[in-house]
């Protein structure tokens, strides 16, 4: 197996390189000492984004249309099964609410994230004392490992003792199962996830408003653009392209959030929390079929790959702007 | 010193008292906002010091506070902090190793291919952890790399190096050639312009690198999870998972090893907080 990983590996490096190849057309034919030396400087780098993501990701093509389950490392066997895995995977009475809970979570947690994370950064973006100091502290959550950000919510959110709940109590409301019912297990996690995403989105959001020149509110204060005005008029349109980019971003992070998960409530109550990111895992690692779990890595790459490609785009157009 | 010239100097004063009032509330507007967003993180440390049981019921201030928490978790985690250690740093060193001479080729040289080569950095970002774990379990488990340093080391090196490539990149293309030519000149070959010139000046881009590899590495629990089968080696996020798997019987002990696995994100924030602030917009957009 490991000979036959060497060689996908191998042509994946071949592609990668494929653009340079073109290089014979220039004029210095030659590879003179010079510029093996100013290649030797990528190698390292090279060699590892083949061996440590290019690898993967042909492996999981591979394995998700075999028969690879823990028998394969004591025979070595992964009988090629063909779309099999795929099968399993989209009859399974759990995919269809993976992927509603994949995209209600992602939708949740991007909209509060985002809006949330905008006002902020309007708020900061006016000059105040402490406004620098105050924003860097705000970035603590992101920077928290998130199974510590799950262990610390978990207490939170209990139900009988959780401070949430007595917090809430003090105005009447009942005790809410948080964690451990299924109609709000999913809201909870979402809640969780906002949290945690707020600092990214204060940060890159609070980088588009700076860009924009202040000259563009004085004038439009004169023309009685201010307050809300202003921000729909001025602020929005000028930062379209920021947007588009930070929403883009929080998709491709969001949709393959696991510790969280893991940590909040294991894919539970009653699968109330199942992602494709979770059930990718749990194939793979809990039942230890790793042909069907790679067959869910796929779909989670295959949708990364359309919003990648979002991005991209996004990207550049807020470069050239 | 009052009542000569009235008019126009009070009312200059009273649009800078509006301006200082409104410029005031707004510090304890801004103040009250991270209050709030901050509030888990001192209920995580207020939790940690409460007399241990399996209840939560916490005062809400620890004015009794007790360490029994921090004694059982440093008996039980312990090792496993010190693994996390040894990961992290390995981490470090590995990420710039790797990703400071590629960064320095990236912004120096001008090969043909660079665009693809970003291209490749900024997808990889974008590959879920499950999807690397998955292939890297079977291959670790025919190379023998499961349950070893070096091999959580290059898994957790995997979310660092296309993030440390990215933002030393845009220092290092910031350099002016000139000043690289010059010492080439005078007789100094590729690696010596690039360790004695390029690296000190792109030093605070390569702290940033670095504590953002530390972090990176810290935080991981999926790697940690999935390449790990015996508990000989367990970093303290998956030592975390286990104490939450198993009936919560000790809150105290729990929170308080949360709060020594954020004690890295905490002094890091506080201390290098420019760093950070740079880590923080820089791999991301451009």
């Amino acid at each position: 197996m490991t000979s036959q990983s060497l060689q996908t590996a191998g042509e994946t490096r071949i592609r990668f390189a494929g653009p340079a190849k073109s290089q014979p057309r220039r004029p210095r034919v030659r590879f003179d000492r010079e510029t093996t030396t100013k290649v030797l400087f990528v190698v390292p780098a090279g060699l590892f984004m083949v061996l440590y993501f290019g690898y993967p990701v042909v492996k999981n093509l591979t394995m998700s249309f075999q028969d690879f389950t823990t028998k394969t490392f004591f025979t070595g066997e992964a009988p090629w099964i063909g779309v099999q895995n795929y099968v399993t995977v989209i009859s399974s009475n759990l995919f269809g609410p993976a992927m509603l809970n994949t995209a209600l979570f992602t939708i949740g947690s991007i909209l509060g994230q985002f809006v949330i994370g905008m006002a902020l950064a309007v708020f900061f973006n006016k000059k105040f004392p402490l406004s620098g100091f105050l924003r860097a502290m705000l970035l603590l959550p992101w920077l928290l490992p998130l199974i510590v950000a799950s262990a610390t919510w978990r207490s939170i959110l209990d139900q009988d003792s959780g401070i949430l709940n007595q917090f809430l109590g003090t105005f009447g409301i009942p005790a809410v199962p948080w964690l451990t019912s299924p109609s709000v297990a999913l809201i909870a996690v979402i809640i969780v996830n906002i949290w945690i995403g707020i600092p990214f989105n204060v940060t890159l959001l609070y980088g588009g408003l700076q860009d924009i020149p202040a000259e563009l509110y004085e004038a439009g204060a004169l023309d009685g653009a201010t307050g809300w005005k202003s921000f729909w008029h001025i602020t929005w349109p000028n930062m379209r392209p920021v947007v588009s980019v930070v929403l883009v971003l929080g998709v491709v992070y969001t949709i393959k959030v696991l510790d969280i998960i893991l940590g909040l409530t294991n894919g539970g109550p009653a699968n109330a929390t199942q992602t494709i990111a979770v059930r990718s895992y749990q194939e793979s690692f809990v039942n230890f079929q790793f042909g069907v779990g790679a067959a869910f890595s796929n779909i989670l790459i295959l949708i990364s790959l359309v919003f990648a490609i979002i991005y991209l785009r996004a990207n550049r157009r807020a470069v050239d702007e | 010193m009052a009542t000569t010239h009235l008019t126009a100097p009070v009312n200059h004063a009273a649009a800078q008292r509006m301006k200082n009032i409104r410029t005031r509330s707004s510090t304890v507007l801004g103040i009250i906002f991270l209050i709030i967003m901050l509030f888990p993180i001192y209920w995580m440390i207020n939790a940690s010091l409460q007399p241990s049981g399996n209840t939560l019921s916490a005062s809400f201030l620890p004015l009794n506070p007790s360490f029994a928490g921090y004694e059982k978790a440093i008996a039980d985690q312990g090792k496993n902090l010190v693994t996390s250690l040894v990961i992290s740093l390995g981490t470090v060193v590995v990420t710039l190793a790797i990703a400071a001479p590629a960064a320095y080729a990236l912004g120096q040289f001008k090969f043909r291919w660079i665009s693809w080569a970003l291209l490749a950095i900024l997808i990889a970002q974008m590959i879920p952890g499950v999807v690397i774990a998955n292939a890297l379990y079977a291959a670790y488990n025919d190379l023998g790399l499961l349950n070893t340093y070096i091999g959580l080391i290059l898994a957790d090196a995997t979310s660092a190096i296309p993030f440390a490539i990215l933002i030393m990149r845009a220092f290092m293309m910031s350099i002016p050639p000139s000043i690289i030519e010059a010492a080439r000149v005078d007789g100094a070959g590729q690696v010596r312009a690039f360790v004695s010139i390029a690296l000190p000046i792109a030093k605070n881009a390569i702290i940033t690198a670095a504590l953002f590899a530390f972090l990176f590495s810290w935080s991981d629990f999926l790697f940690a999870l999935t390449l790990t089968t015996t508990d000989e080696i367990r970093p303290v996020t998956l030592g975390i998972y286990q104490y939450l798997g198993t009936q919560v019987s000790n809150w105290s002990a729990v929170m308080a090893t949360a709060v020594l696995s954020s004690l890295p994100a905490i002094v890091l924030l506080v201390i290098a907080q420019k760093y950070i602030a740079a880590g923080a917009t820089g791999g991301a957009v451009k």
